[in-house]
């Protein structure tokens, strides 16, 4: 795909230091991804005396074991998965080692991205696929691209933190034979010891200085899986108790000796600049410090983040206009004139003849459409900041630790490796901490500031004003169905560009059509004789950026209800017409999954509705129904049966907390939620206006993880797009009415 | 100087009567357990005790609390031991976990009250109570089980 290619090239600037050498490719990946290659391993230059590390991931002192963490956890418990994905190999217990986040380092380059940028289907495992992802792999390489997003962890890690553990067990191995002098193959390892032919256990820790003379054993395989003890079986995750003592420390936790606090307010007209400020009443309020002119607003430094944010509200502030259209009925009319050859993304996917299709039986058309959205993690952007003379130091929860240095560099002029970057837990993140609206201000506000430590706390309503929002789309569909089945479907839609934003924002800006449009457009499993799938991007609307689920949050939403569509005037059972359609047969079996455990048995009639669909994306096929009560005072939503293919379930609870998670945001979102402009800003800035489910309106949600796929998939994200079509057509099943907007509460109450 | 007790521990601060609990618990005090989300009592991250009675502490003024109790996540009673937090260690409710301080405060005070919660009861004390990760299947069961375990003392 050429958006990767291109990234690869500019991103090469990163990855200049990369690790070199080294061909590992795909699923069977071998020791030389855990090496040390020269230079390559991040953690020896931070090594203590007597301290020993293997690889990127895994760094043993006389004190104390480390497992690194590359992935930032934003709630989907990678904190606590990648380091036991080690643990397993080294025969490491919970609670004989600490975690640690991953600084910034082309070690850390995401293999887990290799599949999703291949310009092929998910389902496609042809050697043409598999060796375009192996191409795509080797560009991840030389990138160095360490970012954390797509639903990849799992897939990045699965193999090579296995891998890294191995190469840390047999490597402690060889250093206790050799101080015991007895033959390697006598000595075994266990919960944290290397245990000796006459019975004796050295502590791993008490290895390390050993450890450290003797070069990485690398001749090593990951176990069989039937020998695993921690992986694939329930488990408590890692952060879990500390979490609900309430002792975890999140960015916005932190605490530094001298510290400020800062608060901000920014132009709503997103990226746009300040024109003038009166701060006069500010000034004289509790707490203010100081009060700064910043890019694109205006900060108080105070000595309460409260202090900080009152003040900073009672600054009027002129903006300069926004570039997008000051009112939303004005994105939307853009929008509608998008689908034209000038704004073309690009044709997909092309089956048959689609025109001629479309002629051979009955027409069906329909318009969808789905607005803008906030991600609105209940931890707001925060982030702790330190400027001095030779450089600048951030403590922020961010997902691509890399660009936090070029964008913090680029703000206040210095180069990107003066930002020594510490990753941090976060709040959740659903997107909003891939953007960087905290990291630039923060480093100009701190640059004002030298020498003192800021934090900066944004207030609730500047995270809603500020927050770059999910793409918004249209799509127009044209389908035609003939003897019972769909013999066209002539997918197009027009989107604002959620991935190229991002990249832009990132600093290497792509010319090619974004793929994330595509994503639950293309990627459709039914055999379907005349089939085309179309992009158009829409020019100068709102910036977007990527939300849980990115392009398939609205292109499934679209796809499935039109297939929907199509089966009711086909006259085929929604459910049993997707099953029949199925051309993938694990997908196949993923929906007669589905359709056993929800016991499937067609329409159930007294104000009841099911509604079924099914959605690939980050090449999870997730297929879900949702059971709804038509009742006097609106839609009640009772059941949903969830069925997710991720090849390997290797952390089972936290899996199954993850995928209703995913349903919860997926439901919650196609209700109520939406961000709408009006003067240039979103006029929606607290929950209230955007509140997504509650307790009270959360169904029994029952998940199945299955096995079948050929490749160990990711989780994060494939469960959100088939939630708001499976809903949206269980409201038709329940009441003859199709909902083809979301949010879905403009034209029917929920209760 | 306002004086206020915290978790049984007196403490004097110098801020405006204004300043609502949760500042000056977080970054007067450093006690970070409850958490700012919304400030305009629309999350429950911040729910902590006073008096025995669950509030959101961005809408108690610091100033009206002289002489009154306050209770976080961390001066609970018997807190390793305590049924609530053992039946969401237990059920792992936590994905992110920033709002789970103040869930757990909420569903401390709800058994108070209510000692075998029906799920409409639950609902009704609950919903004021936002999770962005979609823990609510997780915190409905983690309520049913501390209740159980609560009854069988």
């Amino acid at each position: 795909m050429g958006a990767m290619q291109n990234l690869s090239r500019r991103a090469f600037i990163i990855g200049s230091a990369a690790v070199a050498g080294g061909v590992a490719f795909g699923p069977c990946s071998n020791a030389e991804q855990a090496a040390p290659v020269a230079n390559g391993n991040p953690l020896a230059a931070g090594l203590g005396s007597n301290s020993a590390t293997f690889n990127p991931w895994v760094e043993i002192s006389p004190e104390k074991i480390t497992l690194i963490a590359q992935h930032a956890d934003i709630g989907q418990g990678v904190g606590s998965v990648q380091p036991i994905l080690i643990a397993e190999e080294m025969d490491l217990d919970p609670g004989q080692f600490e975690v640690r986040f991953a600084g910034p380092s082309p070690a850390y380059f995401n293999t887990g991205f290799a599949d999703e940028f291949a310009p092929f289907l998910a389902a496609d495992q042809s050697p043409a696929a598999e060796a375009a992802r192996a191409a795509v792999l080797q560009n991840l390489r030389k990138s160095g691209l360490q970012m954390t997003g797509g639903s990849s962890t799992i897939p990045d890690t699965y193999e090579k933190l296995r891998i890294a553990g191995a190469v840390a067990r047999e490597t402690l191995k060889v250093a206790a034979a050799d101080r015991a002098g007895v033959a390697l193959a006598d000595v075994r390892t266990q919960s944290g010891h290397v245990i000796l032919p006459n019975g004796t256990k050295i502590p791993y820790v008490a290895l390390a200085a050993d450890a450290a003379k003797i070069a990485p054993v690398l001749d090593v395989k990951p176990r069989d899986p039937s020998t695993w003890r921690l992986v694939g079986k329930p488990m408590t995750r890692l952060d879990i108790k500390s979490k609900v003592m309430g002792e975890l420390k999140f960015g916005i936790d932190l605490k530094m000796d001298g510290m400020m606090y800062a608060s901000v307010k920014l132009n709503p007209n997103k990226g746009q600049p300040l024109k003038s400020y009166d701060a006069r009443k500010a000034q004289a309020m509790p707490g203010v410090k100081k009060i700064l002119e910043i890019k694109n607003g205006v900060a108080v430094v105070a000595t309460n983040s409260w202090y900080a944010m009152k003040a900073v509200a009672a600054i009027d502030c002129e903006w300069a206009p926004s570039t997008y259209p000051a009112e939303q009925a004005d994105h939307w009319k853009v929008l509608e004139s998008s689908f034209k050859p000038e704004f073309l993304g690009k044709e997909w996917r092309k089956i048959g003849d689609v025109e001629t299709g479309l002629k051979a039986g009955t027409l069906v058309e329909a318009e969808y459409r789905a607005p803008y959205l906030a991600h609105a993690p209940l931890e707001p952007l925060n982030g702790i900041g330190i400027v001095t003379d030779t450089g600048m130091e951030i403590w922020v929860g961010h997902q691509s630790p890399q660009f936090v240095q070029s964008v913090a560099a680029t703000a206040i002029g210095i180069k990107p490796e003066q930002v020594t970057f510490h990753n941090q837990w976060t709040g959740g993140s659903f997107g909003h901490r891939l953007e960087y609206e905290n990291v630039r201000v923060l480093a100009e506000i701190a640059n004002q500031m030298r020498g003192t430590p800021i934090k900066l706390v944004f207030s609730r309503e500047e995270d809603f004003i500020q927050d770059i929002p999910r793409q918004i789309s249209i799509a127009r569909h044209r389908g035609a169905v003939d003897k019972g089945k769909i013999v066209a479907a002539d997918l197009q839609l027009a989107s604002t560009a959620p991935l190229k934003g991002l990249l832009e924002r990132s600093g290497i800006p792509s010319k090619d059509p974004d793929a994330q449009l595509a994503s639950g457009l293309w990627n459709v499993y039914y055999d379907i004789p005349n089939f085309r799938a179309t992009t158009f991007e829409a020019q100068g609307l709102s910036p977007c950026t990527t939300w849980r689920s990115v392009g398939a949050s609205t292109a499934g939403f679209f796809t499935e209800s039109f297939i929907d569509e199509l089966l009711h005037a086909a006259g085929v059972d929604p459910l049993k017409g997707r099953i029949e359609m199925c051309a993938v047969p694990h997908y196949r079996k993923l929906l007669e999954t589905l359709a056993e455990m929800s016991d499937w048995k067609g329409p159930l009639g007294n104000g009841k509705g099911r509604g079924v669909a099914f959605v690939e994306a980050f090449g999870t096929p997730t297929a879900e129904v949702v059971e709804v009560t038509a009742t006097d005072r609106g839609i009640r939503i009772d059941k949903v049966w969830i069925a997710v293919d991720v090849g390997k379930v290797v952390d089972p609870v936290n899996f199954e907390n993850q995928v209703q998670g995913g349903v919860v945001w997926g439901l919650g979102h196609a209700i109520n939620c939406e961000l709408t402009y009006a003067k240039g800003g979103v006029q929606q800035t607290n929950y209230h206006h955007h509140e997504a489910m509650r307790i009270y309106q959360c169904p029994v949600i029952e998940v199945r993880g299955l096995e079948n796929d050929p490749k160990v998939r990711g989780v994060g994200e494939p469960p959100v797009p088939p939630a708001a079509p499976a809903l949206a057509n269980a409201i038709f099943a329940a009441t003859g009415k199709r909902i083809r907007e979301m949010p879905f509460n403009k034209f029917i109450d929920f209760v | 100087m306002i004086e206020l007790t915290v978790n049984g521990i007196k403490h004097r601060v110098d801020v405006v009567p204004e300043m609502p609990l949760l500042w000056v618990l977080r970054d007067e005090l450093g006690i970070t357990s409850p958490k700012y989300g919304c400030g305009i009592a629309q999350c429950g991250a911040c729910t902590v005790q006073i008096n025995g009675a669950a509030v959101r502490s961005c809408q108690a003024r610091i100033g009206d609390l002289a002489g009154k109790s306050v209770v976080t996540i961390d001066g609970l009673d018997n807190r390793e031991q305590h049924p609530v937090l053992q039946a969401w260690i237990e059920h792992q409710v936590p994905q992110c976990g920033y709002c789970q301080t103040g869930q757990i405060m909420q569903a401390v005070s709800l058994l108070e009250l209510i000692p075998k919660p029906t799920d409409e009861q639950i609902n009704e004390v609950m919903s004021g109570n936002l999770c962005r990760c979609g823990t609510y299947p997780r915190i409905r069961a983690a309520i049913h089980a501390a209740a159980a375990k609560m009854a069988e003392k």
